[in-house]
């Protein structure tokens, strides 16, 4: 290969690449299906927008890996790789409309061609994607070679633009529950139905422009203004932030309508069951995937126990709640001494196994006339509060806020025991940490019944939330998307659940389109957290010293 | 009376006959060494004293008392600690929290205050990284602390699986140095290497093994003049 040719190299790699990616995309039916949404109304769908992300990101990518450090080949390669991937989707479109390719890929239709070419028909819209393609590249080009600062600010802007536009759903309806004329002129200003009004857009940058250049004048003196502040200053300023927390989730729900309220209990829920599997996977090192089991066990024993189908016992919800619990409880113990021998895969096999029997146990036909069957177990009661009936979402989130604080305080004061230190020695070192005096029977054995603990409270709560139980809520993938919620907030970070939970089961919710690539999104997400924050969103500053210890490690020994 | 007594002790791994009728004895105050080639049983051997695997026959006594009955974590608080072979510190915890894990079964703060003082004493090296990560240490720097993490639980007797395993020369030397220290404060040692040059300068008595029988026991001193001792295990 000559020297020529392998300047040229990473700009054509990286843009066939990025082509292939939004090759991927489209056919998938994601652009198409996306684009139904605006980032900005009538400017710009959301399919495109994705694609755009990511041709600009591969061209950025094209330029930083460009072999030498010279401006203007940098700039060259961004703008190569950026056209390369405009040519594979031109390519793509124009063997789509001469030739009749959809009875092998169902994506590719008339919809997804137009959309790709900004709906201009013929060789004006090759034309057009081809030259989009090139200012693609061109912009990442520029990007790239923009100062710090600069760079920073366009990304973010051009971020806040499109989480803005994504997260309509999420925000309009808040503005709007306040039903007050400046905040609905406001909310008229900057939304449409269908995404952000071009004006909305332009604001939006620039007021987070003006937002993000006064702080980045004043965070050195904020935060130097901070960390003077004697002990006890701090501390009261951490608690009014705390109270300020408190107040606002207190009073959340009076502006989320009834939709948003669900959403937000579904992120509830599993905010609480990614706690409990932070304890068996983040703490003590045992990766469970049959997680599930807990949570049914949890909703069935409730279920049973209020419904005045199948038994009739007659209890409240408030008295069927700890026997659920514990029944989680004793569940996670006979999972845990059949695999207390067994690490790392075979761990993992095992108790997906365990999820499995659980769920196909209550479908038995040999079980109905006591679980119900397939047909699951109905008319389970509102939890009563003091006479109070709690049956809207929003009564339940107040449930579940309760149970998640209960939650997060036992797992900060568990870690900080004598428990959380033999986990943590254990998810080290078994033998070691057996040769230390720590029983490894019972340090695991507590694990798995906290974890199933949590999850069957989950669980509980589930069931009275939603009135029945049904077998196939119970399937795997509940286990999976705990696990990635895990995995991609920061393992062992209960701030990192929270944030997981939100991202991992919310967006989705409120981006309905996203339900059908759920999964698909999610294995993307994992990947590529893995690969540039292996430690996850929101790291425990543990987990984050691990992975960056070269660096950190010593600047701390130094300091 | 022995402080370590073992008894005609036969162990296995599953179908494996790895320990056939040893008997060892450690008094109270002694440095006693084990030495053997590759495979022969020394490990194995220091896995029964402390519990990990259970021996198929004889018994194991701490002071005349039968250790056959106590699981492993249990042991530890009888006063036998172990230092596994090839180092083993946590890896992804600091210096400072593999030192507090080493006192875990301990109930008396005050006391682990001031073994931790005494460690970081003995080795300065550790006190400098106390916050870094056990996994970033040097070997030498992470036998420090193995041996450090085992003295946090105040054992009766220390038992050393090849602590100079894979040291430089210099290093070597100065593990040697800590364990002659320890010894020198109280701690009863039985130290098994395959250095045995260093080891049977160091100890007080010896014991050969080889394929899971003890071939050969004497006074340090004779072992290191003992023709079959210098030809199998010292090179010469
Ligand atoms: N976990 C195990 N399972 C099966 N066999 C084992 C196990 N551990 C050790 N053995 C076998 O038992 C015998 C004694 O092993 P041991 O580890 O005690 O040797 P050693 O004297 O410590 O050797 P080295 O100096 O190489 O560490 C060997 O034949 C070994 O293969
Ligand atoms: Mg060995």
């Amino acid at each position: 290969m000559t020297k020529a040719q392998s300047l040229w190299n990473q700009g054509v790699k990286i843009g066939a690449i990025g082509g292939v990616s939004v090759l991927i995309i489209s056919l998938i039916g994601m652009v198409e299906s996306f684009g139904k949404r605006d980032i900005i109304a009538g400017v710009l769908p959301m399919g495109v927008a994705i694609a755009l992300i990511i041709s600009i990101l591969a061209a950025y990518m094209a330029a930083k890996k460009t072999p030498i450090s010279d401006k203007s080949i940098q700039f060259a390669n961004a703008v190569v790789s950026g056209l390369v991937i405009s040519g594979f989707l031109a390519a793509f479109v124009m063997i789509g409309r001469s030739f009749n390719i959809r009875e092998m890929l169902v994506g590719a239709s008339p919809v997804l061609y137009s959309i790709l070419t900004g709906g201009v028909a013929g060789a004006g819209g090759i034309f057009l994607l081809l030259l989009t393609g090139l200012l693609c590249g061109a912009f990442a080009g520029i990007l790239y070679m923009l100062r710090d600062l600069p760079r920073r600010l366009t990304v973010n802007a051009l971020l806040t633009i499109f989480i803005l536009g994504l997260l309509q759903e999420l925000i309009l309806p808040i503005l709007k529950a306040w039903d007050v004329g400046m905040i609905n002129y406001l909310a008229g200003l900057f939304y449409t139905l269908n995404g952000l009004t071009p004006v909305g857009a332009i604001l939006s940058v620039v007021i987070f422009c003006i937002l993000y250049l006064l702080w980045n004048a004043n965070q050195g003196a904020i935060k130097s203004k901070y960390a003077a502040l004697p002990k006890e200053a701090r501390k009261k300023s951490q608690i009014a932030a705390l109270i300020v927390l408190a107040v606002i989730l207190i009073v959340l729900p009076q502006f989320l309508g009834l939709f948003l309220s669900e959403v937000i209990t579904i992120v509830g829920l599993y905010v609480l069951l990614g706690l409990g599997l932070n304890i068996v996977v983040g703490y003590a090192g045992l990766l469970d995937l049959g997680y599930v089991a807990f949570f049914a066990i949890g909703s069935y024993v409730v279920a049973l126990l209020t419904s005045p189908q199948i038994f009739a016992f007659g209890l409240n919800f408030w008295q069927a709640l700890p026997i659920a619990v514990i029944c989680g409880i004793l569940a996670g113990v006979m999972l845990g001494i059949p695999v207390l021998k067994m690490r790392g895969d075979y761990l993992a096999i095992a108790t997906l196994g365990f999820g499995e029997i659980i769920r196909i146990l209550v479908l038995s036909d040999f079980l109905r006339p006591w679980l119900g069957g397939a047909q699951g177990i109905g008319s389970i009661p509102n939890p009563n509060l003091f006479g109070f009936q709690m049956v809207k979402p929003q009564h339940i989130y107040y449930l579940l806020l309760a149970g998640i604080i209960l939650v997060i305080f036992i797992s900060l004061r568990l870690k900080k025991s004598k428990i959380g230190r033999a986990w943590m020695a254990m998810r080290e070192d078994e033998d070691v940490a057996q040769a230390m005096g720590i029983n490894l029977v019972a340090t695991k054995l507590l694990a798995f019944a906290t974890g199933a603990g949590f999850s069957a409270l989950s669980g509980a709560i589930f069931a009275s939330k939603i009135g029945s139980v049904y077998p196939h809520s119970f399937n795997v993938f509940i286990s999976i998307n705990v696990v990635c919620i895990v995995i991609i907030g920061g393992i062992g970070s209960l701030p990192g659940i929270v944030v997981g939970a939100a991202v991992l089961m919310g967006l989705p919710e409120l981006l309905r389109e996203f339900a059908e690539y759920r999964m698909f999104v999610y294995g993307v997400a994992l990947v590529i957290v893995m690969l540039l924050r292996p430690e996850g969103l929101l790291p425990e500053a543990r987990h984050k010293m691990e992975f960056h210890d070269e660096t950190e490690a010593g600047a701390k020994t130094v300091a | 009376m022995a402080m370590l007594e073992l008894r005609n002790v036969h162990a296995h791994y599953g179908k494996i006959h790895a320990l056939k009728d040893i008997s060892i004895t450690v008094n109270k105050g002694e440095i006693v060494t084990l030495i053997g080639g590759n495979g022969a049983g020394k490990s194995t051997t220091l896995k029964t004293i402390s519990g990990t695997l259970k021996p198929s026959a004889g018994q194991i006594f701490l002071d005349g008392e039968d250790l056959g009955a106590y699981p492993a974590h249990e042991i530890v608080t009888k006063g036998i600690v172990q230092v596994p072979e090839g180092r083993r510190v946590f890896g992804q915890l600091t210096v400072l929290e593999n030192l507090d894990l080493g006192a875990f079964t301990s109930k008396d703060k005050k006391r682990d205050a001031g073994t931790i003082e005494k460690i970081f004493h003995m080795f300065p090296r550790l006190a400098e990284r106390s916050k870094q990560l056990a996994g970033t240490l040097s070997g030498g720097e992470q036998q420090m602390l193995a041996m450090g993490r085992a003295l946090m639980a105040a054992p009766k007797i220390l038992l050393l699986d090849e602590p100079s395993m894979g040291l430089a020369p210099v290093l070597v030397d100065s593990v040697f140095d800590t364990i002659k220290a320890l010894h020198a404060e109280g701690t009863t040692i039985l130290l098994v290497e395959q250095n045995a040059r260093m080891a049977l300068k160091t100890a007080s008595r010896g014991y050969v093994i080889q394929t899971g029988k003890v071939i050969l026991e004497d006074d340090a001193k004779k072992l290191l003049e003992n023709e079959m001792v210098k030809k199998a295990y010292m090179g010469d």
